[in-house]
């Protein structure tokens, strides 16, 4: 026993320095993680803050330039141009200089004063149709403000409904938070499957594998010798983009650190296990690198990351149930914002397990089999 | 120029002959390994698949719990929406304590609430209500307050329209309109972003594999000792990835016609064109990469670093560029896959709109040139 310990460690010890010794391999490891995660923070929002439009404002009027400035100061919204006619109207959203563009028609004031409901026309660029939903809902918000005012100035005679909303664990409801506690798993997963995929590939093309297999390691050492350098780095990993997120965008820590890494901990070993399998399908490293990514999109795309996995059909929701970066983003989320415990995460826990027992076993088989 | 060992005659120059031969070289060596063709063909028929009928940023089907503490009719009313909304999947129930706990269980997303003195307050005018959303989904949590103020309204809007038109107060009704997407339908900005996808995998992504197992396996050392010259390999080496690059490209628009009824108002010739330019360009990428690294795992990670996540995450297509802070707003000016997305997006809903046309494929083809002359540089120098 004592002495496979040693064995495994020896092995671990090789396989690290292996990977860390190239300086350009080690940058690739550690700061890759830091920039996407420093990036992907900043850039990766659904909210928007900064929208052109333009205005074909036909009545002119106090009522109609008292809404307009509710746009403009809503620090969303500026104003590039005052049109005229439709066909310049047509030319700004052609050309994206304008997301929106609104149209208020002749007798606007005339008819709110009336008491009539007054439409507006709010055209946006449905190139881009999620930007577009969300600036029209800007839009609707500014516009239900101004109705409020509309009825409380000229004497209504009950007022509109109103909603008072809270928001549990994001009180401003600000996409960063999600985001930047699930790029802890999403960033790590990455290249930790492939490192993993590569590690054996690459001594299966050198020819080092069988010098490997004469040695007295027996095959389940090899596996946890070639499975532990991996998992080492993927932590660090996880705890370097853990930290961008507590001290450059100082997003509060609700949870446990402990927890947490009992999240992070089986999730890396489903993803090494699924790396050993990958790599016990392979014979070369580019099959290894080809194969992992094409296993890495899917889960990607299905993981929740940047659609909510509630909008997905069905039967894509069940396929997300082997997808271990799916529960990685779930656990870190709910531990970093909601401070769930080890008892409320059990549900996203033993799937990750599932995974890592299927994958290391049937990696080891491969192995096996291979050898005979 | 003679003709060997009885081979027919070739009207071809040698310097044909010898791409050719090439690029011969490289297609047998990607039919006898089939994991160049699954990342050529079979990925981008998983992500048409996926991107199709997986990804989604409509929300609909909301769980949220409905806590009347003491109803009475006029809640009922105020409450109706809920029944009946097709958006909402609303569980109704007289304890705020028990629908805290279903929240915390994940089990509802939101919380409407009216508490024990909420039929006295609305009697007197108030009607507030209050609501509860969980935020760690931000994007989904803000359209749902959106969908519920909607849903509370309508006892009001129910009275509205059956009042008689007279003096009442007057309101703005905001019509929309979604240029380019009446119909709101996501594939319509999905399918734009997964040809972007699809090209930078195959163009960067696999040419820098590719290559850099040349460099490190030493065999284009080789190569270099025979009479073929750098231009001539670097040729002969991307042939072969810009036809699976094509193929990519008229895969996803063959699902994005068929499968998922995405018009393309442009004019075709000029997106094979765009297309083929932004090939180019991410071909050049790898191939720099790949020369500049030699080592497989390094060359991957940095082509992913370097082209592939920003093509899905900084290009546009997913996320507004104009609301990114401007120090990274300044980086994706350098993205290819920015001027790529703008484009394709332009050529599919909006048609030929040359003043976004001329620029960016003008941005495009100054980015092709450089790149691919760097990439011959760069081959060249590693050989000394």
């Amino acid at each position: 026993m004592r002495e496979a310990l040693l064995r495994i460690i020896a092995l671990t010890r090789k396989e690290l320095l292996a990977v860390l010794k190239d300086p350009r391999s080690r940058m690739s490891l550690l700061i890759p993680p830091i920039i996407q995660c420093l990036v992907f923070g900043y850039a990766a929002t659904y909210d928007l803050t900064d929208v052109p439009y333009v205005v074909i404002d036909q009545d002119r009027s106090q009522a109609s330039r008292e809404l307009l400035s509710g746009l403009d100061g809503s620090g969303v919204f500026h104003r590039i141009a005052n049109l005229e006619r439709i066909d310049q109207l047509k030319a700004c959203i052609d050309q994206r200089r304008a997301i929106v563009a609104v149209q208020i028609g002749q007798d606007f004031q005339r008819k709110l004063e009336a008491g009539q409901q007054v439409g507006i026309q709010v055209i946006s660029d449905g190139r881009n149709s999620n930007t577009a939903a969300t600036a029209s809902g800007y839009i609707n918000t500014i516009v239900a403000t101004f109705n409020a005012t509309w009825r409380t100035q000229h004497g209504a005679s009950a007022p509109a409904p109103e909603v008072i909303s809270r928001a549990w664990f994001n009180p401003n409801l600000e996409s960063r938070w999600v985001m930047i506690p699930s790029l802890i798993g999403t960033l790590t997963m990455m290249q930790t499957l492939m490192l993993t995929a590569m590690s054996i590939a690459r001594e299966r093309e050198q020819g080092t594998f069988d010098q490997l297999l004469v040695t007295p390691f027996r095959p389940a050492e090899i596996m946890v010798g070639k499975a532990l350098p991996c998992m080492l780095i993927g932590g660090i990993q996880a705890t370097l983009v853990l930290m961008v997120a507590q001290l450059w965008f100082a997003i509060p820590f609700a949870g446990s650190f402990i927890t947490l890494y009992v999240g992070i901990i089986l999730f890396l070993l489903s993803s090494v296990g699924i790396g050993l399998f990958i790599s016990s399908l392979t014979a070369t490293m580019q099959q290894a690198m080809l194969y992992s990514f094409m296993v890495m999109m899917p889960f990607m795309l299905l993981s929740g990351l940047t659609t909510s996995i509630s909008s997905m059909p069905e039967s894509l929701q069940y396929a997300t149930l082997v997808n271990p970066l799916r529960f990685a983003i779930e656990i870190t989320q709910r531990v970093y914002l909601e401070g769930a415990g080890i008892s409320q995460l059990i549900g996203d826990l033993w799937p990750m397990a599932i995974i890592a027992a299927v994958t290391l076993t049937a990696a080891s088989w491969m192995f096996r089999r291979r050898l005979q | 120029m003679t003709p060997a060992q009885g081979r027919p005659a070739s009207w071809l120059p040698a310097k044909a002959r010898r791409i050719r031969a090439l690029v011969r070289k490289e297609f047998h060596q990607m039919v006898r390994d089939p994991s160049t063709i699954a990342m050529g063909i079979i990925l981008p028929v998983i992500l048409i698949l996926l991107f199709g009928y997986g990804l989604s940023l409509d929300v609909k089907d909301v769980k949220v719990a409905v806590v009347v503490e003491n109803p009475s009719p006029m809640l009922s009313e105020r409450t109706s929406g809920y029944r009946l909304s097709p958006y909402f999947n609303a569980r109704f129930m007289d304890s705020l304590w028990q629908a805290e706990d279903l929240m915390r269980r994940r089990e509802v997303d939101g919380i409407v609430h009216f508490a024990s003195d909420a039929d006295r307050r609305e009697s007197g005018g108030d009607t507030r209500t209050h609501l509860v959303v969980n935020g760690t989904d931000a994007n989904r949590a803000r359209i749902i307050l959106g969908y519920d103020l909607g849903v509370l309204a309508m006892p009001e809007q129910r009275q509205a329209s059956k009042a008689l038109p007279g003096p009442g107060v007057g309101q703005v009704v905001v019509q929309d309109r979604l240029w380019f997407n009446e119909a709101n339908d996501s594939h319509y900005f999905l399918v734009p972003g997964l040809i972007v996808l699809v090209m930078t995998l195959i163009g960067a992504f696999l040419t820098s594999m590719v290559m850099a197992r040349e460099w490190e396996r030493g065999t284009l050392e080789a190569l270099f000792v025979t009479p073929v010259r750098t231009d001539e390999i670097l040729l002969g080496k991307t042939i072969p990835y810009f036809a699976q690059g094509m193929i990519g490209l008229l895969l996803c628009l063959l699902a994005g016609k068929w499968m998922f009824h995405v018009p393309i108002l442009g004019s075709v010739a000029v997106l094979a064109v765009t297309s083929m330019l932004y090939l180019l360009v991410a071909l050049a990428i790898g191939l720099l990469i790949s020369s500049m690294t030699k080592n497989q795992f390094v060359a991957s990670q940095i082509t992913l670093l370097a082209t592939f996540l920003p093509a899905m995450m900084l290009s546009g297509f997913l996320f507004d560029l104009r609301s990114i802070p401007a120090f990274i707003r300044l980086l994706t000016y350098l993205l290819p896959a920015k001027y790529y997305v703008a484009l394709l997006q332009t050529l599919f809903l909006a048609g030929d709109v040359w003043a976004v046309i001329v620029p960016n494929t003008l941005v495009l083809a100054v980015m092709a040139i450089v790149l691919l002359a760097l990439a011959r540089l760069v081959t060249r120098k590693r050989l000394s």
